[in-house]
């Protein structure tokens, strides 16, 4: 037998991984690149008839594309809120000691273990009694409720590994509490709050069932839009394609932009 | 310039950690706290900068009460036994970030920050992070930050405990030299009696949270005022020897007895503590007056040029260190001689009695 004929049992493996782990993502690009009349009649491993009606649709129609501007106008605000307010809490977890500290931190978790199906009911009651109903800043707020913390979890594990000292050379060599924070603190933890951002971005993106019982109109986001979209002549399964792929698109790059950090986040143990 | 601790105390959840303590730092000063760890020496300096307030008394600064005033007001630096700086600043930022805050204009900031990084040999490295150099460096770009600022009071905290042996010896010779410069009140923590020998100036020694004796170094050195401070003072502890004294005679246990020694002969009669150093036991009758013990020798280390020999007599175990290297065995009886002018004599309750007759004459 000559070498050319060695199986390499790895790369077989990791082949079949990724053909099974992209063949979904790849039957949606497929299907966003031809029309209804070939998704439904033909079966093709690739557009016969390739067109890019379906994006056009998308990217033209405001009740398509103002989905994602809502849906990033929710994350964003959410991903801001909860950064904020994450920032300072994981400092006083990290720092401080005081009564019930580790049973306060251990119940921040345990509001991510109830399904969001459950606080579906009390926030659509309350945001539509003060007249938040509809709006991003609902949606942002709903979805901090199992943001923050995590968030807190993961910023204090990268605070704790910064060594108190420094903390107190700071305030030695005179930096007031916050400009010790914005400037040698936040800056010796940037890969923590890349982290804990890109799971709030995360979180707050896939999100479907707050977010759709939270808004109907202005706030509408995409991933709503795309389960209503049954017109009279039955699924515009093209256009549904091309929207998937335009969602998988940000969470991407994102997730481009924070590997590295993602790395040490789970080296830290708290990811 | 001067700091008066008056009764300072502190307490952790119930613990004592330090006793109430009464200390004046006086201008220009180099003051030594030494004690073993956990003996508060580190809880002692950051109740001098303000860092942790006290349970009890005042802490005066210039005849000002500074006590629990925010630490941005106090004007002190510290140096910790960990390497801290800045991670995310460049060296040169680092050395210049405490005379920012201060308000000082650009150009005095930058020429007292390449003075100093010259006088810290950092010259060529005020581009880099801390974290690309060196750990001497490190340290170095720390003591740099903390003398830039001229602040009356300096405090290094076992700043050269985790450096190697090599840059430990380089940055002890320059520390007097910086500190001669500086005219501020340095306080340096060390474990190390042989540390506190080289710096000089006064020194604080320290057991369980209590000042035992504040004095200048030798004198301290040669005459500790209690058994505690003396076995603090010596690398390896004193070696102690219980001794009852009984008319004429000096009763060691039931294993030996002598006539007694000059320092004893006007005390009254009953149980001493008799100490000496390691390095004044001698393997050889040097002097006629030398008193002989006879010793198990339990074991042997050999340091390079020097022996240290762990010995028992009766219940006690003794370490004595001894010039050249011995080849002996362990578990052999061993005779050792003590000169009588180089014992000390303490009292039951470890108070001093009599120091050795050759500290007096130093």
């Amino acid at each position: 037998m000559g070498k050319g004929f060695r199986i390499n049992g790895s790369a077989v493996v990791m082949g079949l991984y990724l053909l099974f782990l992209l063949l979904p993502v790849y039957w949606l690009l497929n299907m966003s690149l031809k029309t209804n009349t070939e998704i439904l009649n033909t079966f093709s491993l690739w557009p016969n008839d390739l067109t890019l009606n379906n994006y056009r649709v998308i990217l033209t129609d405001a009740s398509w594309y103002m989905g994602y501007v809502n849906s990033i106008i929710y994350v964003t605000m959410n991903t801001v809120i909860s950064l904020a307010v994450a920032l300072p809490a994981a400092y006083a977890f990290s720092r401080y000691h005081f009564m019930g500290d580790k049973h306060l931190f251990f119940w921040l978790l345990t509001n991510r273990m109830a399904p969001p199906a459950v606080f579906a009911l009390p926030f659509f009651q309350l945001y539509s009694s003060v007249g938040l109903f509809d709006t991003h800043i609902a949606v942002a707020l709903a979805h901090t409720l199992f943001n923050v913390p995590l968030a807190v979890w993961i910023l204090e594990g990268f605070m704790r590994g910064v060594p108190r000292e420094i903390d107190e050379t700071a305030y030695l060599d005179g930096y007031s509490f916050t400009r010790f924070f914005t400037r040698i603190f936040m800056p010796l933890i940037s890969s923590g709050i890349g982290v804990a951002a890109f799971f709030c971005f995360m979180f707050s993106w896939v999100e479907l069932l707050l977010s759709r019982t939270l808004t109907s109109v202005d706030a509408k986001p995409i991933a709503a839009t795309m389960t209503r979209t049954q017109g009279a002549s039955g699924i515009d399964w093209g256009v549904l394609a091309a929207a998937g792929v335009l969602t998988i698109v940000p969470g991407a790059l994102v997730i481009y932009f924070v590997r590295n950090y993602i790395a040490k986040g789970f080296a830290l143990g708290r990811v | 310039m001067s700091l008066i601790l008056e009764r300072v105390s502190k307490v952790v959840e119930g613990q004592t950690h330090i006793q109430p303590t009464d200390l004046e730092l006086s201008k220009g000063t180099m003051n030594v706290l030494l004690g073993p760890t956990l003996a508060g020496k580190t809880s002692l300096m950051r109740l001098m900068a303000g860092l942790d307030v006290p349970a009890t008394g005042r802490i005066l600064w210039n005849g000002a009460d500074v006590t629990g005033m925010r630490v941005q007001d106090r004007k002190v630096a510290m140096v910790y036994q960990q390497f801290i700086n800045y991670p995310s600043m460049t060296v040169y930022d680092n050395i210049a970030s405490p005379m920012r805050l201060m308000g000082i204009d650009a150009a005095e900031i930058d020429r007292r920050v390449r003075a100093t990084a010259d006088m810290m040999k950092l010259g060529e490295m005020l581009q880099r992070k801390p974290l690309e150099l060196s750990g001497g460096q490190q340290q170095r770009c720390a003591l740099a930050r903390a003398l830039v600022k001229n602040a009356g009071l300096v405090l290094l905290d076992e700043p050269l405990a985790n450096l190697d042996y090599k840059l430990r010896e380089e940055l002890r010779a320059e520390i007097p030299r910086i500190f001669e410069e500086s005219g501020a009140i340095f306080v340096y923590a060390t474990t190390e009696p042989e540390e506190a020998l080289l710096l000089g100036g006064n020194t604080a020694t320290l057991w369980e949270g209590r000042v035992t004796q504040f004095g200048p170094t030798p004198s301290v050195y040669r005459r500790p005022v209690d058994a505690t401070t003396a076995r603090v003072f010596s690398d390896p502890p004193m070696n102690f020897l219980t001794l009852r004294k009984k008319g004429g005679r000096m009763l060691f246990g039931d294993k030996q007895d002598m006539p007694v020694l000059d320092a004893l002969t006007n005390q009254p009669d009953g149980s001493y503590l008799a100490g000496f150093r390691p390095n004044h036991v001698e393997l050889e009758r040097k002097r006629a007056a030398a008193m002989q013990f006879d010793t198990i020798l339990n074991v042997t280390e050999i340091t390079g040029s020097e022996t240290f020999v762990h010995l028992g007599y009766g219940g006690e175990r003794w370490v004595g260190l001894v010039h050249g290297i011995r080849n002996l065995k362990p578990g052999q009886p061993l005779a050792v001689y003590l000169d009588p002018a180089h014992i000390y004599f303490f009292a039951q309750d470890g108070t001093l009695v009599s120091a050795a007759p050759y500290a007096k004459a130093a």
